[in-house]
């Protein structure tokens, strides 16, 4: 009767959506009675025994060098056994590119109703019913499930990470290794950059700024920040930007701790991928740019001249502290 | 070791049969329309709304195949929709686009399961080498037709594909990865979830939109399938509190109040 966490991996380390992930799980478990357990698929780096931090009981671990490499089928294999040997009621996985990709298969073969891009805490009072982000963060709909398991996706940056000073028991699972359908030939990471569906701060520049030979008032922002940096969708259309940087409603949806927005009107469309984020903060010179509507600070400026003493200041601030 | 091709005799029909491409086409309300519920907000308001083809599905995933069939014109693509009949004239600009004949399964769900089991059911009689899905609806944001669809066909999966290509009868796949990208080769039959890099949007030519008019469009009844969830009620986010100006003589002050009030930085 348990809630079984998938904890998603990269090369080895534990990602930031999956700790949320683990509070939620947690959580979730604390409501209906039961604990929370996780699995971890592939050869990983990371102590996973800190997962009891977050509230995970046990982790069984299925270490192969061979699981590092991504298969919707395979890791739908491997979870629902393991969803059989526990008895797991409900599984939670981030509502991110492999949540999004196992989630819906493994909901067919466990019978379970699936909500993805959950923003809150399952509401048990009268059945199960999870609050989810719709129509692009416009607005929320809660859903009920019907089925007795149930699969949820969480939304990155939905829930607060809890952490406390558990100490998750490890235990190996050991099963036959399901034959792959997929081959990856090649992973490309974008090396050094803050992986832009896990940042905390995010800098997005639009065609206020001109030109790409300007990104350097972005790129010395988001450095100082430690954030990660984005652009509106005629932006990386023109191939000012890379195209993974597009953020919107045809691009990635994000939801940020802090999302600052320079030289970019705020169309619906860009709205509608940015507007979960925490804090809004909007530079544009036009005083009637639709963003200021849907922000929580703005100057209204030439991004030329306000950016450059932001840094100045941010400089200061941590130079002070 | 990996991968384990198990169909590999399949790549012996490839050579001799023609290649079929199934395109999952969903309804949704054009990207500017409001955002408003009605009958005590358990439904979408959707008096006055335009509808569009959901745009990963129109974009992306159709034009991609389009792509296809110019470069190999055996192809033939099939569009599928799952919906009522509001869903023709989305369908007829599918099919204006460049889709070869459609199939409309006459059921309104909401439900993923629902959804996914009734475009299975026809995919397993249409002995399909490719289908196609958006990365998700711009309404539900739901992301699950395309992975339960290859569940339910027991087919590969592969989510938010960037580029796609075919290579000696395998697929060549570039997906989005968390702040990357992979390359994936994977035989077919196969389902693929597709989003922005796949292809260029396109609009509908006079030819094309004369020609769709005669273009078949069967509809069918759908089967029985138990919903596994249901919409409760919707609400709408709690308004923002305004926005705080600073003056651009003055960003310090920003600076503060991001540190100090919103504790942000
Ligand atoms: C179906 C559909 C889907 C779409 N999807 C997306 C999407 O996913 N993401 C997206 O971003 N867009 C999307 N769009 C496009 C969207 O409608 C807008 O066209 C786009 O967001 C505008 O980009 P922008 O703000 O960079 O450029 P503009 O609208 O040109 O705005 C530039 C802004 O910069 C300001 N500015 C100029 N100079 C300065 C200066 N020196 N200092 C400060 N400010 C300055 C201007 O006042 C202006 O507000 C979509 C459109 C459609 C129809
Ligand atoms: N009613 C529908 N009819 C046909 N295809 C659909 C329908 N709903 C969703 N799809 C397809 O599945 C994709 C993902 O939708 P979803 O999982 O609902 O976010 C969409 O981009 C479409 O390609």
């Amino acid at each position: 009767m348990s809630v079984l966490v998938f904890i998603d991996q990269a090369e080895g380390h534990i990602k930031k959506s999956s700790f949320e992930a683990a509070s939620y799980g947690a959580k979730t478990a604390e409501l209906s009675g039961t604990f929370a357990e996780a699995i971890v698929i592939g050869q990983m780096k990371d102590d996973l025994s800190e997962l009891g931090k977050y509230g995970i009981k046990k982790v069984h671990a299925i270490s192969n060098e061979a699981l590092n490499n991504f298969d919707s089928k395979v890791y739908t294999t491997l979870i629902q056994q393991l969803v059989e040997s526990t008895n797991a009621n409900t599984v939670i996985f981030s509502n991110n590119t492999s949540g999004k990709s196992i989630a819906p298969r493994l909901s067919i073969r466990m019978k379970a109703g699936l909500v993805s891009g959950a923003v809150a805490l399952p509401d048990i009072t009268s059945g199960f019913i999870i609050k989810k982000s719709v129509f692009s963060g416009k607005a929320f709909a809660n859903i009920k499930i019907h089925t007795e398991k149930k699969i949820i996706t969480l939304n990155p940056n939905a829930f607060n990470i809890i952490k406390g000073n558990g100490v998750a028991e490890i235990v190996e699972f050991t099963t036959t290794l399901p034959a792959y359908s997929i081959e990856v030939t090649e992973t490309n990471k974008i090396v050094g950059d803050v992986p832009l569906s896990e940042a905390d701060i995010v800098i997005s520049g639009g065609r206020g700024l001109k030109g790409p030979e300007n990104w350097g008032l972005v790129t010395d922002l988001a450095k100082l920040l430690g954030a990660a940096t984005a652009c509106s969708r005629p932006v990386a259309d023109i191939h000012w930007r890379p195209h993974h940087e597009h953020v919107g409603q045809t691009g990635l949806a994000i939801a940020p701790n802090l999302y600052i927005a320079i030289g970019i009107s705020g169309a619906i469309q860009h709205l509608a991928g940015v507007n979960r984020s925490k804090t809004i903060v909007v530079i544009n010179k036009d005083p009637e740019a639709p963003f200021f509507k849907a922000a929580d600070y703005g100057i209204v400026g030439d991004a030329f001249e306000v950016v450059p003493k932001i840094i100045e200041s941010i400089k200061k601030m941590k130079s002070l502290s | 070791m990996l991968p384990i091709i198990e169909d590999w005799w399949l790549f012996f029909n490839y050579n001799f049969t023609i290649m079929k491409i199934l395109v999952c086409i969903s309804k949704t309300p054009d990207t500017t329309a409001k955002i408003a519920f009605a009958d005590n907000n358990t439904k979408f308001a959707s008096d006055g709304v335009q509808w569009i083809i959901n745009p990963y599905d129109e974009w992306y995933s159709l034009v991609r195949a389009i792509e296809l069939k110019e470069a190999d014109p055996t192809i033939s693509i099939h569009l599928i929709n799952v919906g009522g009949p509001e869903s023709e004239p989305i369908i007829r600009k599918a099919l204006a686009l460049g889709g070869d004949e459609a199939i409309r399964i006459n059921c309104d769900s909401n439900d993923s399961f629902n959804v996914a089991s009734q475009i299975a059911n026809v995919a397993k009689q249409g002995n399909y080498d490719l289908i196609f899905t958006g990365k998700e609806t711009i309404d539900f944001n739901g992301s699950s037709i395309g992975g339960m669809l290859a569940e339910l066909l027991d087919l590969p999966f592969v989510s938010h594909v960037t580029k796609f290509n075919i290579e000696t009868n395998m697929a060549v796949i570039i997906r989005e990865i968390d702040g990357g990208e992979e390359t994936n080769k994977a035989a077919m039959p196969l389902v693929i979830s597709c989003q922005k890099g796949m292809a260029e949007q396109r609009i509908p030519n006079m030819k094309g939109i004369m020609g769709a008019r005669t273009k078949p469009l069967k509809v069918l009844d759908p089967v029985d399938v138990v919903s596994l969830t249901s919409i409760v009620s919707f609400d709408l986010p709690p308004a923002k509190a305004g926005v705080k100006l600073v003056s651009p003589e003055n960003p310090e002050e920003l600076v503060r109040l991001l540190h100090e009030e919103a504790k942000a930085i």
